[in-house]
């Protein structure tokens, strides 16, 4: 089967500059791909020269088999259908005339509308939710609202190909998602679809597969997984990020840190259950060489350290920290700079974790919640937590990387700081 | 405002109906009054089973003197409306007028020559007016035009230079004129004194054609509000679609202007108060206008030629239109397009 869309050698440039240089590329019919990639790195130049609005240098572009640029406009848009970024507004069309505008490659000039084209532009309507306000301005209509009538439009153009430039952008989280659902179900129907989509999370969360493009051409392709990979990130944005599985979602989900600091040293991190997930990607991108343990293998914790390639120790899931763990724990208890304790719920099962982390040399420990709400393991616990109060830090959540580089740079910030006086104290 | 075909249909009868009268009611206004009876049986005159009977006195005024200068107005501000909500349209500007690309001032050019220096041409100031015209649109297309393809802008910046370049012509040509002096100034305000039967025919055989083929691309000059890309992605091809909007506009803009100078306003006012009223729709937006355009020249070029004396007609447009334009925009009813 031809794929619906198959970019070759494609290269385009804009007023002399070179945007997109020599990029291959296809998307099966029923997908659902998203272009991401950095500001300027030719995405809305992809999707301008994928409708044939702009004229290639070089390479070709096949639509449904079609070459697109050989093909008049009038052919070429009952091909592919264009919802732009920012739609001119200086009219004031109501919502039905400008999903209306969207039969243009269907009408004939001397026979004007016909029953089939008013019926394709209420279907389009319907499938959008625009219908209720079919007869309003579209200068009086939202944002999200807006979106949506554009997509209606380009639904209403009937073509087997559909293209969003940014169709995201300029909304709030809410009709980011309702305008996401709705084109996925577009793709579920058979439609393919291809967008421009900026932020990753929803790209990887909506989209079959993704092209990464910067530097003018397709960096990378393939499941949202593989492409959005930290070092692709890294490379393509130019900034530190970490790529983990979103807990609600199961899509891939990429944070972008600030860029990692020199800092050195080695923390080592008492969580689980997710309980230190943020503090290992904030310690990783921080420069710490970071260690975490015990957990279960696949809890969140476990599967972060896994992504950061962090150094985990891991027992089965829902296996208590047996010796052998607990005497692993301890090593890196014992070579670590500082150890933070996360506000872990504790166990029996766990408890051993904290047992470690008294013989810390320097010792943060993080209390989001108060230790009674999240003890299951009774009075031996609350002794224990007890005294690793009585010898590390105790700070907030948010502190708590501060209060790490503090103990890692002078020692521990704790009670026992005037014991220590670090040598720029002095 | 959407509006169905039936309103749409109710907005075109309306707007028949009122040329119509306005016709009428203008035919028994003039130095000699004739009653409206009169003038109605007279125009019914023609249809061979209705036998009228009117005066020959009251027959030959209306019929010879004022019907065609009624009708030239009439077919002269259908013209000017169409082609300025075409332009309006098509340059996405809400300044834009059927003289926007240098149709006007290349008409004034020719027919001042041609008085000024006395020359004799076939067919006379229209026909040199029409040349005109049409010489200094295509040549400010030409001059915007670069690889096949017009930007807007381009256009417009081009009609500019290329109006202001003929209005200096035009001064330098009036310096010399002599005696022509009044006559070719007379002709630059805007006229439909001495308007005939054969001039009526002349600019209705162009303009009508050219609004008709105007109006197939309505909904080609709706998309085109959306921007350029939008509209080829929607399936327009845009450049050809600019050229046959441009040639037809100029045409019909050229027709109105060769047999009655340059009578302004009409091609911009109209077409904002009918944007007003029935929405930015082309496909109405168009044929009202030319309508409205019909009636409001009619209605003006009476005042013009009903006072003590008979005044240019293009001074009343601009009398009117201007004031009603400027309370329009306080009101803030006019905005972009």
């Amino acid at each position: 089967m031809t794929p619906a869309v198959d970019v070759s050698n494609l290269s385009v440039s804009l007023g002399g500059v070179s945007i997109l240089d020599d990029v291959t590329t296809s998307v099966e019919r029923g997908q659902f791909v998203g272009l991401v990639g950095p500001n300027g790195a030719g995405k809305t130049t992809l999707i301008r020269s994928l409708n044939g609005v702009l004229t290639p240098d070089a390479g070709t572009v096949l639509i449904e088999g079609e070459r697109i640029h050989d093909l008049s406009s009038k052919a070429a848009s009952r091909l592919v259908a264009t919802v732009p970024q920012s739609p001119s507004l200086s009219f004031a069309f109501d919502v039905r005339e400008t999903v209306e505008m969207g039969r243009m490659p269907h009408v004939d000039r001397f026979e004007g509308t016909t029953p089939a084209d008013r019926d394709a532009v209420e279907r389009a309507m319907e499938r959008t939710d625009v219908t209720q306000f079919a007869d309003r301005s579209i200068t009086d209509v939202s944002g999200g609202e807006r979106q949506r009538v554009f997509l209606a439009r380009a639904l209403a153009q009937e073509t087997p190909v559909l293209l969003l430039d940014e169709p995201t952008s300029n909304l709030d989280v809410n009709h980011q998602i309702r305008t996401l659902e709705l084109v996925r179900e577009l793709a579920d129907e058979g439609r393919t679809v291809v967008a421009a989509i900026h932020e990753l999370d929803l790209a990887a969360r909506y989209c079959d597969e993704l092209r990464l493009l910067y530097d003018g051409t397709v960096r990378a392709d393939g499941s949202p997984e593989t492409v959005l990979s930290e070092s692709n990130v890294e490379r393509a944005f130019d900034t530190s990020a970490a790529v983990a599985e979103n807990p609600v979602t199961g899509s891939t989900e990429v944070v972008a840190l600030p860029d990692a600091a020199a800092a050195t040293g080695h923390v080592h991190v008492v969580g689980g259950g997710g309980a230190a997930a943020r503090y290992l990607y904030a310690l990783d991108a921080a420069g710490y060489e970071v260690s975490v343990g015990a957990v279960n293998e696949g809890d969140t914790d476990a599967s972060v350290a896994d992504r950061l390639d962090c150094d985990a120790v891991t027992v089965p899931p829902y296996a208590p920290v047996d010796d052998e763990a607990r005497a692993a724990v301890d090593e890196r208890v014992r070579a670590a700079d500082a150890v933070l304790v996360a506000d872990v719920v504790v166990g029996s099962g766990n408890l051993p974790n904290l047992e470690a982390a008294l013989a810390a040399d320097s010792l943060v420990v993080v209390e989001g919640r108060p230790f009674a709400a999240r003890n299951h393991a009774g009075e031996a616990a609350a002794r224990t937590h007890a005294a690793l109060r009585e010898r590390g830090t105790v700070v907030g959540p948010d502190e708590a990387i501060e209060a790490v580089r503090a103990a890692v740079d002078h020692g521990n910030g704790g009670p026992r700081r005037e014991d220590r006086p670090s040598p720029d104290r002095s | 405002m959407a509006l169905h075909r039936l309103e749409t249909g109710a907005w075109l009868v309306g707007l028949a109906v009122l040329l119509v009268a306005v016709a009428l009611v203008s035919a028994t206004i003039g130095p000699v009054s004739i009653p409206l009876r009169t003038v109605a049986s007279v125009a019914l005159s023609p249809l061979p089973w209705l036998s009228t009977t009117a005066p020959d006195t009251a027959r030959t005024i209306v019929l010879q003197i004022r019907m065609p200068r009624i009708v030239l107005g009439a077919v002269v501000g259908f013209a000017l409306a169409a082609a300025g909500t075409v332009m309006q349209g098509f340059f996405r500007n809400p300044m834009a007028d059927p003289s926007i690309v240098g149709v006007s001032a290349g008409a004034a050019t020719g027919a001042v020559a041609v008085i000024v220096t006395g020359i004799s041409v076939p067919f006379g100031r229209p026909a040199a007016a029409f040349a005109g015209a049409l010489v200094a649109a295509f040549g400010v297309y030409l001059i915007a035009t670069e690889g096949g393809r017009t930007p807007v802008a381009t256009l417009l910046l081009a009609g500019v230079a290329v109006q202001t370049f003929l209005g200096a012509v035009i001064s330098y040509l009036l310096v010399y004129a002599g005696r022509q002096m009044n006559e070719a100034v007379y002709w630059l305000m805007g006229h439909l004194h001495n308007s005939t039967w054969p001039k009526a025919q002349a600019a209705f055989v162009v303009a009508l054609p050219g609004v008709l083929l105007l109006h197939l691309f309505a909904r080609d000059l709706n998309v085109l509000l959306l921007g350029e890309e939008d509209a080829h992605a929607l399936g327009v091809d845009v450049e050809r679609t600019k050229r046959v909007l441009l040639v037809l506009a100029s045409l019909v803009t050229a027709a109105a202007v060769a047999v009655s100078g340059v009578i302004g306003f009409v091609g911009l006012v109209v077409p904002h108060v009918m944007r007003l009223l029935v929405g930015p729709d082309h496909r109405v937006l168009l044929p009202t206008s030319a309508l409205a355009g019909a009636s409001f020249l009619v209605a003006t070029d009476t005042v013009a030629r009903s006072g003590p004396a008979e005044l240019p007609v293009g001074i009343v447009t601009a009398a009117v239109g201007a004031p009603f334009f400027l309370y329009l925009l306080r009101k803030r009813e006019v905005h972009a397009l």
